[in-house]
């Protein structure tokens, strides 16, 4: 797979940016760009100025770790029922081998919040959404567990319910016959929390996962996609995933 | 040609027409159970998993709007394009076609995870989703169908017939061409190809000539009514042509896949080492329902139950197909890193297994038999079969 | 003529019906053997609105605020479930559900089929078990 570096923050979201920081200066001054600082006032709306991602650095990425994996679960309660091929997965390791050069590598693959989404595009009801700040979700109000949007999916990001569950987190809902994937821990970040996944990485000291802001430039991973090379999975699909993998 | 028009209702005793029903409400019977089981279970209950999402219902329901599109064709020969032979059975295809398709469409509607939120797919909308535009398709298909059923009974309305039917024949071209390119716009490795537009035209073609011959021949055999021979010639050519063009979009499609080197594992997965798809395609999609009945319908004579043969073995065929491009196509791994060696907790990487459940089967057949009451029902209760269907062909025809 | 004795006789009919329907409540309720909904509550202190507003718009304001949130990102405590659930889940089962549960027990009385748990937690976040 060939890394293009620089299609992370497209020139789209560079002239949104500057849009908005003139629009912030010229226009109202009082206003600051909250938006773009993070902090939401908690009867704000999302802002689409904002679009979350995640960079992952394969390099730091350790095989068989999967300490991300179980925060997932223990944050969104998901369980193990005993029948895997049923269970719903919302991050998993994927553990590579390049067929020619033998190089191994082994990264988390979650939804990858596509900022052109198929799930998103093929979903009957509406059900399946991108919210202003690119994170795309599933409404389980109006799901009807049609799987469309897990055949549409070209990540494998997509999981359904199969059995109905008790004693879910209140914070992270989910139930029988609807279909759900990564939110991106969204309940986390509208109190300005990272995702669980990113946490537990860090606080592990692997730091092999950023999350952030893409289209502030003054955030992290901003500035880490400016300056590394980092690629998408399939960037063939042209879907603009917000996630994105260093060292692949 | 409207003189010996004079449409029926289906007739005989009508003990023999209540034991058909009751015949018929056996697998009903067992699909509402089978239903109810899902519904209260939940899909676990079902062969399928978090690889293969779409399971047997859905072979049957794609397999019966593919079929459902096509059984409208003799219709519109006999509309659109002045075949005068297919005339006398132009309201049987579209009833055929009307019933087969709200056969596949309750299938879709019940092997929904959350069925009981059917009402929700119906009302909300959402209009950028292609599926939802399907939704609008179906319901503009049905209704200018309806309407050029009507316009086919009724005298006074007869001479409009022809521009309601080229309505509906848009309609159809729109439904079909828009349920191949869904398989063709799809990441996955098997679907990825334009082809799939054409080839699922030839298919529809040849599923629903297929069971319109069958019903044509059974309601017929009903009563002991005579269809002329030049008809049931022209629907054996029919058949033929449709299933020589089947067989030749598969092999142009499996072909290009094999040819172009992105996709050749796909095609090699098929081809060869797929196990129970290769299986079912070879034996089943190919040889059940390609060259086998294609060698029968190119004879020049061939017997009533020779035809009924050649159209049951289609239509076999064409579920094979439907289970091979259906289930086949998820079963193949999705490719996330091409060039790459995948594994994961999640079965990247890998062939995923399959094997239908009961209920899951029961389900799809209820849905046949579905099709097959409206069919029954809609012939007892309305006039749709011509009185004759042995007059002689008209020369210009 | 008979138009209208029928006329008359369907309109005492209808107003036979309509009195028998006004009636039924009462009657219902003057009644010891139908059970009545169990409403518990066990936690001191107001309602976010008056209790008649609350019995007769909660639908209206969970599905308002379920949008603002899924949609918008809002998660105001006001009118969200979750906050319903922390002040009604029940002092001994730890759950608005259950025969006696808060949300289901009235649920059940009216027959109006509860939807919201078959994905949202029934019971608060500590109760539940999950790690706080
Ligand atoms: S990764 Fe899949 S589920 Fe996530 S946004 Fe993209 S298409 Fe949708
Ligand atoms: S399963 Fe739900 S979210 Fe997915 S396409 Fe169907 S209705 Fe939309």
């Amino acid at each position: 797979m060939s890394a293009d570096a620089n299609d992370g923050l497209s020139r789209r979201g560079f002239l949104a940016i500057s849009a908005a920081t003139l629009g912030g200066v010229m226009l109202a001054p009082g206003i600051r760009l909250i938006e773009i600082a993070g902090a939401r006032a908690p009867e704000q709306s999302v802002s689409r100025q904002v679009r979350w991602g995640l960079l992952i650095d394969t390099n730091k990425c350790a095989p068989g770790c999967d300490d991300c994996v179980k925060a997932c679960a223990t944050e969104n309660g998901l369980k193990d029922t005993g029948h895997p091929r049923t269970d719903a997965q919302w991050i998993r390791k994927v553990e590579l081998k390049d067929m020619r050069t033998g190089r191994a590598n082994s990264v988390p693959v979650m939804c990858q919040h596509c900022e052109h989404p198929p799930c998103v595009d093929v979903c009957p009801t509406g059900a399946s959404f991108k919210r202003a700040d690119g994170i795309v979700l599933v409404d389980r109000h109006i799901c009807i567990g049609c799987r469309y949007c897990i055949m549409a999916c070209p990540y494998k990001a997509r999981s359904i319910v199969f059995e109905a569950i008790t004693d879910q987190n209140p914070d992270v809902p989910r139930g029988n016959g609807c279909a759900e994937g990564c939110t991106l821990c969204v309940h986390r970040i509208d109190r300005d929390q990272q995702p669980a996944c990113v946490e537990a990485c860090t606080k592990a000291g692997h730091n092999a996962m950023f999350f952030g802001d893409l289209n502030d430039p003054h955030s992290e991973i901003a500035q880490r996609v400016a300056k590394y090379a980092s690629t998408q999975i399939r960037a063939d699909f042209k879907l603009n995933p917000g996630v994105r993998y260093q060292g692949l | 040609m409207a003189e010996y028009l004079i449409y029926h209702e289906l007739g005989g005793p009508s003990r023999r027409f209540w034991s058909l029903l009751g015949l018929l409400a056996v697998p009903l019977a067992l699909a509402a159970i089978a239903y109810f089981y899902m519904e209260h279970y939940g899909h676990i209950v079902t062969g399928m998993d978090n690889q293969i999402v779409w399971g047997m219902p859905h072979v049957f329901a794609v397999f019966l709007i593919i079929a459902a599109t096509g059984a409208l064709n003799i219709a519109m020969a006999a509309s659109v394009f002045g075949k005068a032979v297919y005339r006398p059975v132009a309201p049987l295809s579209a009833l055929v076609s009307l019933a087969l398709l709200a056969g596949g469409l309750a299938l879709v509607m019940l092997d929904l995870g959350r069925s009981d939120r059917m009402v929700v797919a119906a009302m909300q909308l959402n209009p950028e989703s292609l599926l939802s535009r399907r939704v609008i398709f179906y319901d503009g298909y049905m209704a200018s169908v309806g309407v050029y059923m009507w316009f086919l009974l009724e005298p006074r309305m007869n001479r409009y017939v022809k521009p309601v039917a080229i309505v509906a024949f848009l309609w159809q071209l729109l439904l079909i061409t828009s349920t191949g390119l869904e398989f063709g716009f799809n990441f996955r490795a098997v679907y990825d190809s334009v082809l799939y537009a054409p080839m699922f035209i030839a298919f529809s073609s040849a599923y629903g000539a297929a069971a319109l011959i069958l019903i044509l021949l059974a309601a017929c055999g009903w009563e002991g009514r005579d269809v002329s021979g030049e008809l049931l010639r022209r629907l054996k050519n029919w058949l033929g042509v449709s299933v020589g063009a089947s067989l030749f979009f598969a092999i142009l499609f499996l072909g290009t896949k094999y040819e172009l080197v992105r996709s050749r594992d796909v095609a090699r997965f098929l081809l060869f080492d797929g196990g129970v798809y290769t299986a079912l395609l070879w034996l089943g999609q190919i040889a059940l329902g390609g060259v086998v009945p294609l060698a029968l319908l190119l004879r020049s004579r061939l017997s009533r139950s020779g035809i009924a043969a050649a159209a049951a073995m289609v239509l076999l065929g064409g579920l094979a197909q439907m289970y091979v491009t259906l289930i086949g196509g998820q079963a193949y791994p999705q490719i996330l890193f091409p060039g790459m060696i995948e594994s994961s907790s999640y079965f990247d990487g890998e062939i995923h297994p399959y094997a239908p459940s009961l209920v899951e089967v029961l389900l799809g057949l209820g849905g046949v038999a579905l099709a097959a009451s409206i069919v029954a029902i809609v012939l007892r209760a309305i006039a749709l079969l011509p009185e004759r269907l042995d007059p002689p062909a008209k020369p210009q025809a | 003529m008979k138009t209208n004795g029928t006329g008359a006789f369907t309109g005492r009919i209808a107003r036979a019906i309509c009195l028998l329907a006004l009636l039924l409540p009462v009657l219902v309720f003057a009644s010891e053997r139908v059970p009545k909904p169990v409403i518990n509550i066990d936690r001191q202190g107001k309602c976010v609105e008056d209790s008649a507003t609350m019995r007769r718009e909660h639908p209206d304001m969970l599905k308002h605020q379920r949008d603002l949130t899924m949609h918008e990102g809002i998660r105001t405590r006001k009118h969200s479930l979750k906050e319903c659930v922390e002040c009604h889940a029940s002092a001994k089962t730890g759950s608005v559900l259950g025969a006696k549960g808060f949300c289901q027990s009235c649920h059940d009385y009216a027959s109006v089929r509860i939807d919201c748990f078959n994905c949202h937690a029934s019971k608060p976040k500590l109760a539940s078990g999950v790690k706080p």
